[in-house]
């Protein structure tokens, strides 16, 4: 098993391999976000019952949960393709870091947006500086300073590496954002969802369950496309890329 | 007769330890500040021109003065900290004496490591020294004073450490001031909140030794950590040339 793992990672090194294998993986993993999130978000958003105390207005918790979730395991995405960069300097590793953080930013935005739409009708207000909310728009703002060093530096090779080492640094917030819900008593509410216990009905469990699934594999697929784009650019001078271009 | 190479013990060439390469390079920034002042002083200058606006901007009612006070001083000190830092590696990357630190047989994280106490002494010690007037000027009483300079003894080398990562992948860039902003605000912002969080707490005499041991753990985790940080960062910024 282990051995087999070991064989696809370095398998996975190779940006012609990755482009064969996420070619073939990519209409299953569409599929699977569309069967999810469609009816996900239809139930949720239209037919899931009401929430007790909040009514109507808890409906975009199956946004800003999926959005808040994805924008932090992005985050941790790209600080293990850094780890990987620097240590093993895997050229896909560096792909995938430079994909990842124009899309973790976007969900990281998205989930800002719906909280503070959530916000207005259920605390009265359209932001707080409440732990929660502070460390995720810090979350964002790494995220852009990721991106603006990556677009500073000219060569690609020690432009992922220096952001490498950055997003390393940064992820020292992750647990921050993870644990300020419990660490400070604050506005926003602890999480409802756990491993072992959850306190919310289980309709509404599962609907937020199919939303997060479906978001998750929405965000595999933009990590995808967008790393196969980088891949064809980089690669643009190898053979198989010139043959890939000729024969379309 | 005995072979000549084989009856002398094989000897090592003398390095000289960490310590003293650290202790060295520490030295040498510290003299390079002293002979052009206007690096040490300008930090200092900018520190106390923003905390002079404030009042200008907002008003003089005492009560104002008193309630932003702290969020003041420490935003002051982490603009001048950012300042500054900019010109850390710069110098050195320029003429070539950085690429010799990469060379030397004393691990890179230790030389960066010296170099950040030495720019911590010289732009953050004389800034610590004069936030008491400036925290007088700002109607706080004396215990929010003493408060003020302990959240800034221990929060202003954290802030230096940091702001010397931005610096390190920054310095082979043309346009560098900008993008160390935009990369270490970011990361200043728990030092922030705890630092003004415990100046408040201590204005309104409510305990703060807690906010005070959360600054002291981040000082420990920066020094922990930041000079490696510092090191994989510089030496990326120069193979990278």
């Amino acid at each position: 098993m282990f051995e087999y793992l070991k064989r696809l990672y370095h398998k996975l090194g190779s940006p012609k391999y990755f482009y064969d294998i996420s070619g073939r993986m990519l209409p299953w993993l569409v599929a699977l976000s569309v069967l999810l999130l469609i009816p996900g978000l239809i139930y949720g958003l239209g037919f899931a019952p009401p929430e007790k105390y909040q009514g109507n207005s808890y409906r975009v918790i199956y946004i800003h949960v999926p959005a808040a979730s994805i924008a932090m395991s992005g985050y941790m995405l790209m600080a293990v393709a850094g780890v990987v960069v620097l240590v093993w300097r895997m050229k896909m590793a560096e792909m995938v870091a430079k994909s990842v953080a124009p899309i973790g930013a976007s969900f990281a935005f998205i989930c800002l947006v719906t909280g503070s739409i959530w916000g207005k009708p259920t605390w009265g207000t359209w932001w707080v500086w409440d732990a929660r909310l502070t460390s995720m728009l810090i979350l964002l703002f790494l995220y852009l300073g990721v991106m603006a060093l990556n677009a500073a530096i000219e060569n690609a090779q020690s432009a992922a590496r220096a952001t490498a080492v950055l997003s390393i640094v940064g992820a020292v917030n992750l647990p921050i954002i993870k644990y300020s819900v419990e660490w400070w008593n604050t506005l926003h509410q602890p999480a409802s969802i756990k491993m072992t216990s959850s306190a919310i009905d289980p309709e509404m469990l599962f609907t937020l369950l199919a939303c997060i699934a479906g978001f998750y594999c929405l965000f595999a697929v933009m990590v995808i496309l967008s790393t196969r784009c980088e891949v064809l650019l980089r690669e643009q001078r190898s053979n198989w890329v010139k043959k890939l271009v000729g024969a379309c | 007769m005995a072979d000549p190479i084989v009856s002398q013990p094989l000897r090592a060439v003398e390095v000289p330890s960490m310590w003293s390469g650290m202790m060295a390079i520490m030295k040498r920034d510290l003299k390079i500040a002293f002979r052009q002042r206007s690096d040490m002083v300008n930090p200092l200058f900018f520190f106390v021109m923003v905390i002079a606006l404030f009042p200008l901007g907002i008003g003089p009612e005492p009560s104002t003065l008193q309630k932003i006070g702290p969020g003041v001083i420490w935003i002051a000190a982490l603009l001048s900290t950012l300042l500054s830092v900019d010109s850390l590696f710069r110098q050195d990357f320029d003429d070539g004496s950085l690429e010799l630190a990469l060379l030397s047989p004393q691990p890179l994280f230790v030389l960066a490591f010296g170099k950040v106490i030495a720019h911590w002494l010289v732009t953050a010690i004389p800034l610590i020294l004069v936030a008491p007037i400036l925290s007088v000027m700002l109607y706080m009483d004396r215990d929010t004073v003493w408060v003020t300079l302990y959240s800034l003894l221990l929060g202003t080398p954290v802030l230096s450490m940091i702001s010397a990562i931005g610096a390190a992948l920054t310095v082979g860039l043309r346009k560098g001031g900008v993008l160390v902003a935009v990369i270490a605000l970011p990361l200043y912002i728990p030092v922030l909140i705890f630092g003004t969080s415990a100046v408040e707490a201590a204005a309104m005499t409510l305990p703060y030794a807690g906010q005070l041991a959360y600054l002291a753990a981040f000082l420990v985790l920066a020094l922990t950590f930041a000079p490696f940080a510092i090191g994989a960062a510089l030496r990326i910024s120069v193979t990278s040339q």
